[in-house]
């Protein structure tokens, strides 16, 4: 009978909007048709070659952490720029337990020496209320250090390196066979387009890592954890509105702690792997190399969201994984691939008659194609630093239309809204 | 003094939780904690180790205030160690390739490293005030690709030349260098500390005195109230970026001015964090940035004699890893209280009035 | 040890809450001094006192955000002591917050199962639940949608929602017609006497009195953090009421004699404005204004009809899509501030009391002096362009502490150490210096003790027999139709009807803020 004159009716065309996971693998798909049109039209088969997506998966696993870790703290409001120093804490955590007692403590010894950093960050965080960058980095100034120290106190006698660690052995590989192999065949085969996808989907089924598969699982964990569980719920609601949350009888504080030390473990993890990965045998001073930020960049570029957050990973994993096997040559090649992507988006929004959009990728695809003509190679100092410019690039071109947490990043006190 | 105890004592805490944690770890590594203070001390004493020291803080002092102009505003330009090193690869590359006369060389050297550093921390200005990008991202990526760019640049293909096995620019010629203050066997002091001492002054000058550093402040106390009263966030963001990125370009400028006279692949590096923690330490103020300075730089040189004791001089990081954390901490802790203990006073004093009154 | 024996009126069982000797001291102050209150079962009991009367803090202690440092509780005739909302929760108590306490980003269904998820789970069952609900006590809102999405009324249902949902008997309703326009008012006491018949009992947090009488048992009134009585609102008169809480004769807005010149200050033409969401939709749409020198418009409307828009693209503060706004200044010159900037709008002559004054008011931890200069950074006394004034802005700062009674100790404490009332003193004196032609005061005298809100409104009528021009955005009808010379509605987003202050009624104001009355136009 009561009739509301503002009683607002929800707009968004749901209908015609796709779910979630279609649009993954919409993206999915995309991306691969261009890498392999890319590959193809450019005559640089590395683009696609299985040993390239290989790279990128195992280059991408640490960042992936990284970011899930990031996803966690900023779900529960806490900015999580300490990510690098408890990745760098997790690499020697993992390097002191691998070597003595193997890979699977490596990876647990990683997420504990992260999650004291995690820790750490929560105290001046929630408990003392320090601004959460101002804290994010005097952790990883911290972490920097302790593990400096540590690595002389501890490896410096038995690897008579200061720097490194000694060899730690790593996990063995497993590729899904037969698939791994009848795909290598057809990789060899050179076939038109077939080739590319058989390579790119090799490089995802083989040489996997146990911990590559766990990266995943926890990643599919904290998913359903965050959004389908009470927990996640808790957790959610004191990065949206903890004033609220705590007024409905939620424990702000102990949430974010625990997500702000899960967020430490995981970063940790992230060390864990970049210790445990093939061709690294340890810990090694600034092996980490910034790869925490990127992973926050990560799951900004997801807009705080796990299917978004993996994208990231997998651009810039594979980014990192090109760089690191090719040469300048195959990384202008992407600017072709990236140019060709500019005029689909470009289509894309001339079609949803979205002119300026349209103009704007137009022209940067232009400006990338010019470049693709104009330049013969690029110089290798800079091709090193591909993901880090593509993290640029890639928030430049998006941070607007991202949405965080609403109370991400802001001081609460308990008792604030009284 | 209440303001003067709640600027004294948080870092007076600080390093005493820092030096009780190093302490702490030194037990149990089996060091002996008292022989390493006391041969840090000893150690400012021998040889150039108190030059070596005004030296240091004077580049730590620079930095630190580049750091402070943005942290001010709670603007988080991490990025400071990339601007800094490109300003300074930009000044050798200028000063090794012209021949001013003495005075105009230095200035010019001077003035193209500020260009160059304010140019660098253009790019993440931009990209927060037209994209909305956050700058602590771009700038840790900045400070990385930095590298690659000055690798780029005195690479034998661009501006370097090959000085015994190391590549480095060319060398700036003697009209260019700042001469030092010389105090014979115990080291000579970088004159650049006078620039190191007017940017202090200057800072403090603008921070209280200028419509530009008011509103600097207003923007990182409120930047809702600042953009009520008029501050334009954006240009604020844009000009505190640019001078930011132009004084971090100073900070090589003493090494590169008094001592080294060329950029190279093994030119120092990581002052940009020392920056950071030294900006942390002095909470943003002239005054407190110079103790800052002085306290890291001491740590620094100090640390040498460490070995003589048997004791990792790595330890040093950890303390000024604990002492970062710990000050922000205490900063913050009491910061509140002394809130707290105001709005008593003043509702005592409101009262005592109100009853004297009636 | 002391619990006075309480005779609950003539029944066996226990009375719903009692508090008895509940005193509660802040730094500098008490908030509440030895109240007394007995709250029968299934009635609604309104606390009335004026704004800084103990009320809210009352409310917090019996819903245990806060303790109490002396006094007890008893709830159903058992002693209790609340050391969390979860444990008043436990007890049956439930607390719908005048300031809605819900997250933008989550569900309606989301937001009524936080925090107890234990009870029917996050799922198929929870939404089952919440529907039988909204079913019992019509209180229906679509579970699935975005809080962000819905209007004020409907918020304010999920906020009952949730605290029934937690299985409630005893709610705490802090002011909640604050933020709803008289129609919905009648809808929300439909609501309550609904389930008052169910057996649910309501603490009713109000200083509008003529709600009271509509709805309450039985009040109790506060004063200065204390109780003045009890009082059965079927007998007691409004006026009888108002003398309990303020204790003396009540301060009126009203203005007496027209000050209005043909002379137009600010003229608003065409003003357009999307929605920062991106949809394009308009929030403010084709406003065309005029205030002219000597007159106070107001502006009325239900909050977020595009009011605050409104002021904060007059300001500058948001970039209009078109319109001009132009203002004339005191020598006649037009100023075309189309498409200028904040501080540009200042200097030409506006003065801007914000909504929000720890937001966009105030430095809060700076000195009174610093907070001086905001908005006046290129302006004497407190600065001469590129330099600042420091001795300036501190005599000048003295001289607002005066004229305008802010109780400070002095000029060099922060701004955070001052009441409300002092700190709205403060702008008011600030944004009234400089010779302004034009003051845009946005909820001038909200959450300001009486003493304040009398100087305010009295500095405001004297600056507009001086020929000020005063754009006046306010939530209390009273304050609109006592102050201003000419109201003006707003309904999303635009100007709707215009009404005569000598002759309106709140209830008429009421209608054309829902737009119930836009049919008939110009109100009477």
């Amino acid at each position: 009978m009561i009739t509301m004159p503002e009683t607002t009716v929800p707009t968004t065309p749901r209908g015609s909007r796709l779910p979630s996971w279609g649009r993954g693998v919409l993206w999915t798909a995309l991306a691969v048709v261009m890498l392999t049109v890319t590959a193809d039209l450019t005559g640089l088969p590395s683009i696609t070659a299985s040993s390239t997506v290989q790279a990128g998966v195992q280059l991408a696993v640490p960042i992936l952490l990284a970011g899930l870790g990031g996803l966690w703290a900023e779900r529960a409001g806490v900015v999580n720029i300490g990510l690098e120093g408890m990745m760098i804490l997790g690499t020697w955590g993992a390097a002191w337990a691998g070597y003595h007692w193997g890979p699977v403590a490596a990876v647990i010894g990683g997420a504990v020496l992260g999650a004291l950093g995690g820790l750490l960050h929560a105290v001046a965080t929630v408990s003392f209320g320090v601004n959460h960058i101002v804290s994010g980095v005097a952790i990883n100034l911290l972490g920097a250090g302790v593990a400096k120290y540590l690595s002389t106190l501890i490896f410096f006698p038995v690897s008579h390196n200061p720097r490194q660690s000694p060899r730690v052995e790593p996990f063995d590989t497993y590729s899904a066979q037969p698939l791994a192999g009848w795909l290598a065949d057809l990789e060899q085969q050179q076939r038109y387009v077939l080739s590319d996808v058989a390579g790119v989907l090799r490089g995802l089924v083989s040489g996997v890592s146990p911990l590559t598969m766990l990266t995943v699982v926890l990643l599919v964990a904290s998913y359903l954890l965050l959004w389908h569980t009470r927990f996640g719920l808790r957790l959610r609601s004191c990065g949206e509105n903890p004033v609220a949350a705590e007024s409905l009888g939620v424990n702000v504080y102990r949430q974010k702690y625990l997500a702000v030390i899960v967020s430490g473990a995981l970063a940790g993890l992230g060390g864990a792997a970049m210790v445990l990965a093939p061709g690294q045998n340890g810990y090694l001073e600034n092996q980490t190399n910034g790869r925490g930020y990127i992973g926050l960049a990560a799951m900004i570029f997801g807009n705080w969201r796990p299917g978004g957050l993996l994208g990231g990973a997998a651009l810039f994993g594979y980014s990192d994984g090109l760089q690191t096997l090719t040469n300048g040559k195959t990384v202008l090649g992407l600017f072709y691939g990236v140019a060709l992507f500019c005029w689909v988006i470009m289509l894309v929004q001339l079609f949803r008659k979205r002119w300026i959009m349209a103009g704007v990728a137009g022209v940067s695809g232009l400006v990338l194609y010019g470049i693709y003509l104009a330049v013969d190679d690029l110089p290798t100092e800079l091709t090193a630093y591909l993901p880090h410019i593509v993290t640029i690039v890639v928030l430049a071109a998006s941070a607007q239309r991202l949405r965080m947490p609403a109370a991400d990043g802001l001081i609460y006190r308990r008792g604030q809204g009284s | 003094m209440t303001a003067l105890r709640g600027k004294l004592l948080p870092p007076v805490l600080a390093i005493a939780f820092s030096a009780l944690l190093c302490t702490i770890a030194l037990l149990i590594s089996g060091g002996s904690p008292g022989s390493a203070l006391a041969a840090m001390v000893t150690q400012v004493g021998k040889g150039t180790t108190a030059v070596d020291i005004v030296n240091s803080a004077t580049i730590y002092y620079l930095i630190g205030i580049a750091v402070a102009i943005g942290f001010k505003m709670n603007l988080f330009n991490i990025g400071v160690e990339g601007q800094y090193r490109i300003g300074a690869v930009a000044g050798a590359i200028v000063g090794g390739s012209t021949n001013l006369p003495p005075v105009l060389e230095p200035l010019l050297i001077i003035v193209t490293a500020m260009v160059a550093g304010a140019a660098y921390a253009a790019i993440p200005a931009i990209l927060k005030v037209t994209r909305g990008v956050s700058e602590v991202i771009t700038t840790i990526m900045l400070n990385a690709l930095s590298i690659g760019i000055i690798a780029l640049l005195i690479s034998q293909r661009a501006f370097g030349v090959l000085n015994g096995n190391n590549i480095g620019t060319r060398n700036v010629p003697q009209s260019g260098w700042i001469p030092g203050i010389s105090l014979g066997e115990h080291g000579t002091i970088f004159g650049f500390v006078v620039i190191a001492i007017l940017a202090g002054v200057g800072y403090w000058v603008m921070l209280n005195r200028t419509r530009f550093g008011f509103e600097l402040r207003a923007s990182g106390e409120s930047p809702t109230a600042a953009t009520a009263g008029g501050v334009n966030a954006k240009r604020m963001i844009v000009i505190a970026m640019l001078l930011s990125g132009a004084i971090a370009g100073l900070t090589a400028l003493p090494e590169l001015l008094g001592r080294d006279h060329t950029y190279t692949q093994i030119s120092p590096q990581g002052y940009g964090f020392t920056g950071i923690a030294v900006a942390l330490l002095g909470r943003n103020n002239p005054g407190g940035i110079a103790f800052g300075a002085l306290l890291w730089a001491f740590l620094d040189q100090s640390a040498v004699s460490l070995d003589n004791v048997g004791v990792p001089r790595e330890i040093v990081t950890i303390m000024q890893g604990a002492i970062v954390l710990s000050v922000v901490v205490s900063y913050e802790v009491i910061r509140r209280l002394e809130l707290a203990a105001e709005q008593r006073r003043v509702g005592r004093q409101l009262a005592a009035a109100a009853g004297g009154a009636a | 040890m002391s619990s006075p024996p309480v005779t609950a009126g003539g029944a066996t069982e226990h009375p719903a809450v009692v508090l008895t000797g509940i005193t509660k001291r802040f730094p500098g102050v008490v908030a509440n001094s030895d109240i007394a209150l007995t709250v029968r079962r299934g009635e609604v009991h309104a606390l009335c006192g004026e704004n800084g009367a103990g009320k809210s803090t009352l409310m917090k202690i019996l819903y245990g955000m806060q303790q109490p440092d002396e006094g007890t509780i008893e709830v159903d005739g058992e002693q209790v002591r609340f050391k969390s909302p979860a444990e008043a929760i436990k007890a049956g108590i439930g607390m719908v917050h005048q300031h809605f306490m819900l997250a933008d980003n989550l569900t309606v269904l989301e937001n009524v199962v936080l925090g107890a998820e234990s009870l029917h789970g996050i799922g198929r069952r929870a939404r089952a639940r919440v529907a039988e609900l909204a079913g019992r006590t019509g209180l229906r809102v679509d579970p699935d949608v975005l809080i962000e999405q819905l209007g004020v009324a409907d918020r304010q249902r999920v906020e009952i929602l949730k605290v029934l949902y937690r299985g409630a008997k005893i709610i705490i309703l802090d002011e909640p017609t604050a933020v709803l326009v008289p129609q919905e008012v009648d809808e929300l006491f439909d609501t309550l006497r609904g389930m008052r018949e169910q057996g649910f009992t309501f603490l009713f947090i109000s200083h509008k009195l003529d709600e009271v009488r509509a709805i309450a048992d039985s009040v109790t009134v506060i004063r200065r953090g204390t109780t003045v009585g009890t009082a059965d609102p079927k007998s007691v008169t409004s006026r009888q009421l108002a003398e309990m809480m303020v204790g003396s004769e009540l301060p009126s807005p009203e203005t007496r004699d027209s000050t209005v010149t043909d002379r137009a200050v600010l003229t608003v033409a065409g003003l357009r404005l999307s929605a920062e969401d991106g949809s394009g939709r308009p929030v403010l749409d084709e406003i065309d204004l005029a205030v002219h020198a000597g007159e106070v418009v107001g502006i009325a409307g239900v909050e977020g009809n595009g009011q605050t828009e409104l002021v904060e693209a007059i300001m500058g503060m948001r970039h209009a899509d078109s319109g001009k706004v132009l203002l004339v200044d005191r020598d006649g010159k037009i100023n075309d501030l189309t498409g200028q900037g904040t501080l540009k709008r200042r200097e030409a002559g506006i003065g801007y009391v914000p909504e929000d004054r720890h937001r966009h008011g105030l430095l809060l931890t700076q000195s009174l002096w610093f907070n001086r200069i905001l908005g006046f950074q290129t302006r004497k006394p407190t600065s001469t362009g590129r330099w600042l004034d420091v001795e300036g802005a501190r005599a000048d700062t003295r001289r607002i502490v005066e004229r305008f009674d802010v109780r400070t100790p002095g000029i060099e404490v922060p701004a955070a150490a001052l009441s409300g009332g002092n700190q709205q003193k403060l702008i008011v004196g600030r944004e009234l210096s400089g010779e302004p032609v034009l003051l845009i005061a946005s909820h001038p005298t909200r959450g300001v003790d009486v003493g304040a809100q009398a100087l305010i409104w009295e500095q405001i009528k004297q600056a507009r027999a001086e020929g000020l021009a005063v754009l006046l955005v306010s939530a209390d009808l009273d304050e609109l139709i006592g102050l201003s010379d000419t109201i003006k509605v707003m309904l999303r987003g635009r100007l709707v009807a215009d009404a005569d202050p000598a002759t309106v009624t709140p209830e008429d104001l009421g209608s054309a803020m829902t737009g119930a009355g836009v049919a008939g136009g110009e109100s009477e």
